[in-house]
């Protein structure tokens, strides 16, 4: 007979069983009580009802009361729509105090991101306060679900999204943000109200800080 | 002296038709505009400021987008039947006045054909034979989806002329005449002076008449909530299902035209004309009387088209066995019974506010006898089904 006929022989039995699970779960709904059944009549319609015109006279109002109702249409290409502050946008990389970007390459993003949208490799950072820093970190604008996990991922708050929401292009290639241009989006929108940098300026933000109380900070001798 | 008559009468054809299509056009952005009001939205506001040459653009793409006569269809027929449509709603607007008429032949009669002693009866001839378009425009598309359109626009319109005929009759036995500038006439000398002679228009003497016209008239002019030959989602278009381009511009714009009539109508028949206390009466005779009344004819017309577009966005469409029954079952015997209550009223010489309390009791007591033989039906039914 074989493996492959042996196979099929579970599987033949597996069916049967499950056929005869949907049987019996079929007897039993055939076995509902008289009791359980609940006919609903048509309501009775009084002489108020039945004239109709009061209905009507009703309808009119509550149209007549619309018409003279704000519209709620929202212009959009000539009034831009009031976001709300936590809107969910697109990305940017944000800057410490002195310029530099923020992001010490840990890679939690990119593993807690569901639709693996972001790219990094990192390298041995050129500066005292951190290990390490992203030489490449690209971030697929199209494949991105803007679920704001990166954002809440993020121990040092490098990563935040805007409130931008009008993003196009002619080709999926242009829509691969890499570093540079995440940063230019964040010199663009730092001083937004709707985009508050959420952070406090030179520090690496409260998660380093608890980092730091465990284990301090190593500090990197290779410049 | 013919020749002037002739010239004369020739402006006012013109300027009565090029009036009422223009009306159209812009009634038509006055009903996009008013239903984006009743739905909390802008409407039309992409052409000219507020979008007011909107209708200017509807009318270019009419005339420019590719006129499609399929190759099934009867031609001759197939175009007769918009011509049809327009003609017969703009040819009913030869008696309706709108303005101001005197026996004084000298002086300006503001309406095309003045003194057509059967005024009314024109009318209704020729608002009639519109049918025709309908049957035409749906046999001639030799399709069955046009067909049974047609058959269904034809019964509707043809069992809404019951009603709106009789419901009117009641009116003429008023007035003692079929002339609609002396139907208006006899509303503004009632006797009354003051404001109270606003209570001398025929919607306060038989509101029963003047509702079973309103609703016949929505019929006839195959508005909402009777609009079923519009009915795209449940019954695939009606009679103009083939239709495109100019040929179905021409069958929206007799709708449009026959919605103008109606409020003509019904504002002569019911809300006294160019009549209204204070302003303008039978007996004004101030400088520029004329112009006045115009206004103010056209002011309730203007009126009774907003009323019949509120209407229009506010009640749901009727199914087809509902709106025949409507007629069949309700307003064609409550009509009857209306003509006999005013012909009783005036054979008795009882006094006129008889009427409207008559009136009113008895669309009470139909409510209540549908009523009564709805419960027995249903209580049957439930019987049955024990």
């Amino acid at each position: 007979m074989g493996l492959a006929g042996c196979r099929r022989a579970v599987a033949k039995l597996r069916l049967v069983s499950r056929f005869e699970e949907a049987g019996s779960a079929l007897e039993n709904q055939s076995a509902m009580k008289a009791e359980d059944v609940h006919w609903v009549d048509e309501p009775t319609i009084g002489l108020w009802e039945a004239m109709y015109v009061p209905a009507i006279l009703g309808g009119l109002a509550t149209t007549l009361r619309h018409a003279f109702q704000k519209p709620v249409t929202q212009e959009y290409p000539e009034v831009a729509p009031d976001l709300p502050p936590n809107y969910r946008g697109v990305h940017r990389l944000n800057r410490d105090a002195q310029g530099r970007v923020k992001c010490v390459a840990c890679m939690l993003c990119a593993t807690v991101c569901p639709a693996h949208c972001i790219d990094i490799i990192g390298d041995q950072a050129p500066w005292a306060d951190r290990d390490k820093y992203p030489t490449k970190f690209e971030i697929d604008e199209l494949r991105c679900i803007y679920c704001g996990m990166c954002e809440q991922a993020c121990p040092v708050d490098a990563i935040e999204l805007t409130s931008i929401y009008d993003l196009t292009g002619v080709s999926r290639e242009e829509l691969i943000y890499d570093r540079e241009k995440l940063l230019i989006i964040y010199d663009q929108t730092k001083d937004n109200p709707k985009d508050p940098i959420r952070t406090t300026g030179g520090t690496l933000g409260p998660a380093a800080k608890i980092l730091g109380a465990i284990s301090p900070p190593t500090t990197n001798t290779k410049c | 002296m013919t020749l002037t008559l002739l010239l004369v009468w020739l402006v006012k054809i013109a300027l009565v038709i090029g009036a009422i299509l223009g009306a159209c056009a812009y009634l038509i952005y006055v009903e996009r505009k008013l239903s984006a009001y009743m739905q909390d939205r802008m409407g039309p506001n992409r052409v000219g400021p507020w979008g007011l040459l909107q209708s200017v653009a509807d009318g270019l793409k009419f005339i420019l987008k590719e006129d499609v006569i399929p190759r099934h269809v009867d031609r001759f027929l197939f175009i007769l039947a918009p011509c049809i449509a327009m003609l017969t709603t703009l040819l009913a607007f030869a008696v309706v006045p709108f303005g101001p008429t005197s026996s004084d032949p000298k002086e300006v009669q503001f309406v095309i054909a003045p003194g057509i002693d059967v005024g009314i009866v024109f009318v209704f001839a020729v608002g009639s034979l519109a049918v025709y378009s309908f049957i035409l425009g749906g046999w001639a598309s030799n399709n069955k989806y046009s067909l049974l359109g047609a058959l269904r626009s034809s019964a509707q319109v043809i069992s809404y002329e019951i009603p709106l005929g009789t419901s009117i009759l009641g009116v003429v036995l008023m007035s003692s005449s079929l002339n609609l500038e002396r139907i208006i006439q006899s509303q503004a000398d009632q006797g009354l002076a003051g404001w109270q002679s606003l209570f001398g228009w025929n919607v306060w003497m038989q509101p029963l008449a003047a509702m079973i016209f309103l609703v016949s008239a929505l019929a006839e002019a195959n508005r909402l909530p009777f609009d079923l030959p519009e009915a795209e989602q449940e019954l695939v278009g009606g009679y103009h299902t083939e239709y495109s381009a100019m040929k179905f511009a021409m069958f929206f714009l007799g709708e449009y035209t026959h919605m103008i009539t109606v409020s003509f109508l019904f504002s002569a028949l019911f809300l006294g004309g160019w009549h209204f206390p204070g302003i303008a009466g039978a007996g004004s005779v101030y400088t520029g009387a004329w112009a006045i009344k115009v206004a103010v004819l056209l002011a309730k017309v203007a009126a009774v088209v907003f009323f019949i577009m509120w209407i229009r966005w506010t009640l749901p469409r009727f199914r087809f066995d509902q709106l025949m029954s409507l007629t069949w079952q309700g307003l064609v015997p409550l009509a009857f019974l209306n003509i006999v209550l005013v012909m009783v009223v005036k054979q008795f010489g009882w006094p006129v506010w008889v009427l409207p309390i008559a009136s009113i009791m008895l669309f009470v007591g139909a409510v209540a006898i549908n009523g009564m033989v709805l419960q027995r039906r249903m209580r049957k039914q439930r019987l049955a089904a024990a």
